[in-house]
């Protein structure tokens, strides 16, 4: 078990290990979705829903397979139920607001293959934490993700006008802020233990 | 997808088996060209023994996952294709993850959770999806080969930089004189950034220069 509180979790989550810019969790729809703002908080939102389902069902399998002594089985039975999960947002969503879920398009199956949740999951679990901790470091890894979403998104949306050189644009450009955010969330690490 | 374009427009009518390794080496990279699989390449990155350690880990699990998927191509129904993928890749994720854990310990451990997120490596589903399913095993062998070495390349130039200039030393082995001063930077997360962003230009000066001439 293990006894940090849940406001340091949180701020730990979210700020000093952040999972973009510190664990490089989640790059792809980082590169591919953090043109514009807008779309860039509606991903991240989608992402911290997920998350906090998933990082729920994820603490019960670990119960669950710890009691049947199958500790092999964990990779394999969290990828399915992240998949299913995702698939039952999906539907959910489809049902409750077709408008959001007009919003959401394609980001909502892609979620799937988003290592930030598959990671969430193995990590709660390496930290031992229990039910209410994980759930708190699932928000806290979904608000900071949404952070660094929109953060890169408004950047690269004043960048749009700036005058850079040809070989630079694109994915290079995107990389070096990245880089100098990840720099600048360094600034956090006093927060942390 | 990107990869699938380049697969019929940029090969002849018949790729010969040798093409489909050659690819993956260079003209259909993935780590500087397609830009597939990056969390792994930039969070292990940081020492060149940690970043050949994974390269060769993803590329194994890569080519099992291509030899049985092209074997069960034509008996996965096409609804549950990618269930079935992810299932496979897990799989093999998990056989690695204990092999490695038999063979090295401190290794296991410097690599962490890094290892079991080989599963939502976009390359493998990738070429799974893209390749491994529409061509027979040899072929797919070859792809995975390929693509398995072109990935164990780009992650081993990453992690070389990074610690040639953040620790004076590779594989370990001191370089440069006691009075060197480290980048700490380049070991720092900030650095996988921009060591790759570094790459990627290199490889956009060279596809420009080439375009020019």
């Amino acid at each position: 078990m293990n006894d940090e509180s849940l406001t340091q979790i949180f701020i730990n989550a979210s700020l000093v290990n952040n999972f973009v810019l510190a664990y490089f969790l989640g790059i792809c729809p980082f590169l591919g979705v953090s043109g514009k703002i807008d779309t860039a908080s509606k991903m991240g939102g989608a992402v911290t829903f997920v998350m906090l389902i998933s990082s729920v069902c994820a603490y019960g399998i670990h119960a669950l397979l710890v009691a049947i002594e199958a500790p092999y089985l964990q990779l394999i039975s969290y990828i399915v139920v992240i998949a299913s999960t995702v698939q039952l947002v999906e539907m959910f969503v489809k049902k409750m607001s077709p408008t959001l879920f007009k919003a959401l398009g394609i980001f909502l199956p892609l979620i799937t293959t988003n290592c930030a949740i598959l990671g969430l999951a193995l990590f709660q679990t390496n930290k031992g934490y229990d039910l209410l901790q994980s759930m708190v470091y699932a928000l806290g890894a979904g608000a900071g993700f949404t952070l660094a979403l929109v953060l890169i998104a408004g950047f690269r949306e004043q960048l749009e006008f700036a005058e850079v050189p040809k070989v630079i644009r694109g994915t290079v450009l995107t990389l070096m802020v990245a880089g100098i955010l990840s720099l600048a969330f360094m600034g956090f690490s006093g927060l942390g233990n | 997808m990107n990869s699938n374009q380049n697969d019929n427009a940029g090969t002849n009518l018949a790729p010969t088996s040798t093409d489909e390794f050659i690819k993956g080496l260079w003209r259909e990279n993935p780590v500087f060209v397609q830009v597939l699989g990056m969390c792994p390449v930039l969070a292990v990155s940081n020492t060149a023994e940690n970043a050949l350690a994974m390269g060769t880990a993803t590329a194994f699990v890569l080519l099992m996952s291509n030899i049985l998927v092209s074997l069960l191509r034509n008996f996965i129904p096409k609804e549950v294709r990618i269930a079935s993928y992810i299932l496979i890749i897990a799989t093999f994720v998990t056989i690695t993850d204990y092999a490695i854990q038999a063979i090295s310990v401190d290794l296991h451990k410097s690599l962490g959770a890094f290892i079991s997120l080989i599963v939502v490596n976009c390359l493998i589903l990738s070429r799974a999806e893209a390749f491994a399913s529409k061509n027979t095993v040899g072929k797919s062998i070859m792809d995975a080969l390929g693509m398995g070495f072109g990935f164990i390349i780009g992650l081993s130039a990453l992690g070389a930089v990074r610690e040639i200039l953040g620790n004076g030393s590779i594989f370990g082995i001191s370089l440069f004189a006691p009075s060197y001063q480290e980048w700490v930077v380049m070991i720092l997360p900030a650095g996988g950034f921009f060591t790759l962003a570094a790459w990627l230009l290199l490889f956009n000066i060279i596809k420009e220069r080439r375009a020019a001439s």
